[in-house]
């Protein structure tokens, strides 16, 4: 089967809050035209379009019909659409070129957050008979699974503020990051939680933003990218939605999707965690050690676009090949309460 | 390198009603997806992967309900995809799976749509407020009213034609053991006769809302070799274009011209009318049913009407379209295009019972959705593809 490469990824600003609407044209079309400014593809070169977004973000039905305006879609185009983070409209697309259908492919994905409240919101991703009507937001639920990490002596409130203080660190290198900067350890402990044992640290921000990455076969690849990013593997597994039926300290379907995919030899990581102890979960579910850098970019802490966040993990990671910077890394993408979805690839120099 | 070939082991679906206050969702889904693995003859151990289609979330009040449906679908531990492009979801939710399979990363696939509309209130989730969209009100039959007009206006179609198409679906969907709207006794003038509600769209030519689903299992070329009837996927195609823009066609949409043109292209047919031998087609309003016969190319512009006139359309007929009943007889949305590419499945299969048609060897599975720009299709086949 055909060989798929990354040739080109690109960002909005991760911010609080965006002026434009909730269909994210206005942050999608900008980022397009990076991409097919590096790629020097156009519109009409792309065999295939694919995006994720959500209709309760955007707090309406059939968001993502508005969002292809960006593209500029006629003469008409061949295109899909998942209800997920952008990560699986970009396995959907793998499988595309993988089959030889097409040969690129365009993935991007968007979120307007600041539109509504978002923990709440949230909370309809629940068990709407048993579980949504009592309304635990997202936040406490990842509280509720932090809790459970620190009682078993998993990890310390101070791995987590060390998490959040070199993901704050790595955010001052990425000009699109929502914030950064250095912070001490012993004074983010300082503060009051926000959700006990939950501080404002440990908790990625509410962001607005939108991401963008094309893909091509990896013979395509050679002539739109210098360096492209050759996926090496992608697979994505899905836990049970049930909060009481599984360990919350562990991440089955990470486990299962990193060692379909095989993670030996990754040099860097960008791993989707919105709460700083999801981070060690993921980590450790990898078998990712001390050697392998973790979210350079500062990660989700530093910037949570939903629905595009997971993608945005792909193209970090996938950016470092791009750049010459690595060999081999590995992206992955998260999606549902307490880690309940995952995705994990790895990217290599072609 | 070519797509790995592909077969639809086995169908299954809900029996369709407006309101399934008897189940859950979980329990809805399950009906459709115990009936199509009973069907196609394998358990929960080899299922490799599944997808997952609805049209929006709104029509249940649920953010990403696959999340939740995780356990009742047997994804736990398996990849889950969840696809959602607006009508046409269950017929792209159906080229998502067989996409998993043609690509060779897994060997059988479960995918299943639904949709509960009585969890919410469809129309109300579809009238879009400004500045997204203009407010037409009244949901999808305000909306597409006047296409219909339009097209009354170019082809000059008498008015009857629309009742004809109703009258045709609804008795098919008689035969239909599945279907919402069973009416054995419905005429051309007791269609004529019903309500108008948008105006030349009568009560009896537009689509119920309701509650169902619909199952598929999907596998790769060695499962389908070891099934006794699969129906082989000879080609699919998908293509999108935006709501709304200066000279856009509604009536004949240039992306469902241009499916159907790959369609075609991609099986090798040349005489869509004289080759394929039945057609699941998505007619949510009766009208539609001549729209998309010239927009698929089994009839020149403006022709369609006389062929369902003549009665081409019928079970009997050159070319039986909806055999089933159609969305005119049952709509749960998110699963109304699933139910098509099954349909057409079922037919090449020899399963279609009542509403068999007799020989049929190859057939159409079509969706539409959003303001007639989003457009899903497939041809499936009793033969193995060369």
């Amino acid at each position: 089967m055909t060989e798929v490469a990354v040739v080109a990824f690109a960002q909005a600003p991760n911010v609080r809050r965006t002026h434009g609407t909730t269909n994210g044209v206005e942050m999608l079309v900008p980022i397009f035209d990076e991409v097919y400014t590096r790629t020097g593809l156009s519109k009409a070169d792309i065999g295939f379009w694919c995006s994720g977004s959500s209709d309760y973000l955007a707090g309406r039905a059939f968001s993502f019909i508005s969002a292809v305006d960006a593209i500029g879609a006629f003469p008409p185009i061949h295109e899909s659409h998942v209800e997920m983070d952008a990560a699986w409209a970009l396995y959907e697309a793998w499988l595309k070129i993988r089959m030889g259908e097409v040969d690129t492919a365009l993935v991007y994905g968007f979120g307007k957050s600041s539109a509504g409240d978002l923990r709440r919101v949230l909370s309809l991703q629940l068990d709407p008979y048993t579980v949504a009507p009592l309304w635990p937001d997202s936040v406490s639920i990842a509280a509720l699974q932090a809790r459970l990490g620190l009682e078993s002596g998993r990890w310390t409130e101070k791995d987590l503020a060390e998490v959040a203080a070199r993901s704050r660190r790595d955010a001052t290198g990425n000009p699109r990051a929502q914030f950064g900067g250095e912070t001490d350890v012993a004074a983010l402990l300082d503060a009051d939680p926000v959700a006990d044992p939950l501080r404002r640290h440990d908790i990625a921000p509410v962001t607005d933003g939108a991401a963008v990455i094309v893909l091509a076969s990896a013979e395509r690849a050679r002539d739109l990218a210098d360096r492209p990013a050759v996926i090496g593997g992608i697979e994505h597994r899905i836990d049970t939605p049930s909060l009481g039926a599984r360990d919350l300290t562990t991440s089955p379907s990470t486990r299962l999707a990193g060692e379909a995919v095989g993670t030996d030899g990754v040099e860097v990581a960008e791993l989707h965690a919105p709460f700083t102890h999801q981070e060690l979960i993921v980590r450790d579910e990898l078998g990712l050690g001390d050697a392998v850098r973790i979210n350079p970019s500062g990660g989700t802490l530093t910037g949570n676009p939903m629905f595009s966040a997971g993608l945005a993990r792909i193209g970090e990671a996938a950016q470092r090949i791009l750049d010459g910077e690595a060999t081999r890394t590995l992206g992955h993408a998260t999606s549902g309460p307490a880690l309940q979805q995952n995705l994990v690839t790895v990217l290599e120099r072609g | 390198m070519a797509k790995q070939r592909a077969a639809v082991l086995g169908t299954g679906q809900t029996h369709h009603r407006s309101k399934r206050t008897d189940v859950s969702m979980p329990g809805l889904l399950r009906e459709a997806v115990d009936r199509a693995m009973v069907d196609a003859d394998v358990g929960w151990s080899d299922i490799d992967a599944v997808v997952v289609g609805k049209a929006p979330d709104l029509f249940e009040g649920v953010m990403m309900p696959e999340l939740f449906l995780a356990d009742a679908l047997g994804a736990n531990g398996k990849p889950l995809l969840r696809v959602h492009t607006a009508g046409s979801v269950g017929g792209s939710t159906a080229l998502v799976a067989a996409s998993l399979v043609q690509s060779g990363v897994h060997r059988r696939v479960l995918t299943v749509a639904f949709e509960k509309q009585s969890e919410s209130n469809a129309m109300w989730a579809l009238s879009i407020r400004v500045p997204f969209t203009m407010p037409v009100g009244a949901g999808a039959g305000g909306y597409f009213a006047p296409h219909v007009r339009s097209y009354l206006r170019r082809s000059g179609a008498p008015e009857h034609v629309g009742a004809v198409v109703a009258a045709k679906d609804r008795r098919n969907g008689a035969l239909n053991p599945h279907a919402h709207l069973r009416q054995s006794d419905i005429t051309v003038d007791s269609v004529r006769a019903s309500q108008m509600l948008w105006d030349p769209i009568r009560y009896d030519e537009t689509c119920p809302s309701s509650d169902g689903a619909c199952a598929m299992v999907i596998g790769d070329e060695r499962a389908g070799d070891d099934s006794p009837a699969p129906a082989w996927i000879h080609a699919t195609a998908m293509r999108t274009e935006p709501t709304t823009f200066a000279g856009r066609d509604q009536v004949n949409p240039q992306a469902g011209k241009d499916a159907a043109t790959e369609l075609w292209r991609q099986a090798g047919i040349t005489d869509p009318l004289s080759q394929v031998d039945t057609a699941e087609i998505y007619v949510p309003f009766s009208w539609f049913e001549p729209m998309w016969l010239e927009n698929l190319g089994f009839a020149a512009d403006g022709e369609g009407w006389k062929l369902t006139e003549a009665g081409e359309t019928a079970l009997t007929g050159r070319l039986p379209v909806n055999p089933s009943g159609g969305v005119l007889s049952s709509n749960p949305i998110g699963a109304s295009g699933m139910l098509r590419f099954s349909e057409a499945a079922k037919q090449v299969m020899g399963r279609a019972g009542d509403y068999q048609v007799d020989g049929a060897r190859t057939a159409l599975g079509h969706a539409y959705g959003g303001g007639s720009q989003y457009f899903s299709m497939w041809l499936v086949g009793a033969v193995k593809p060369t």
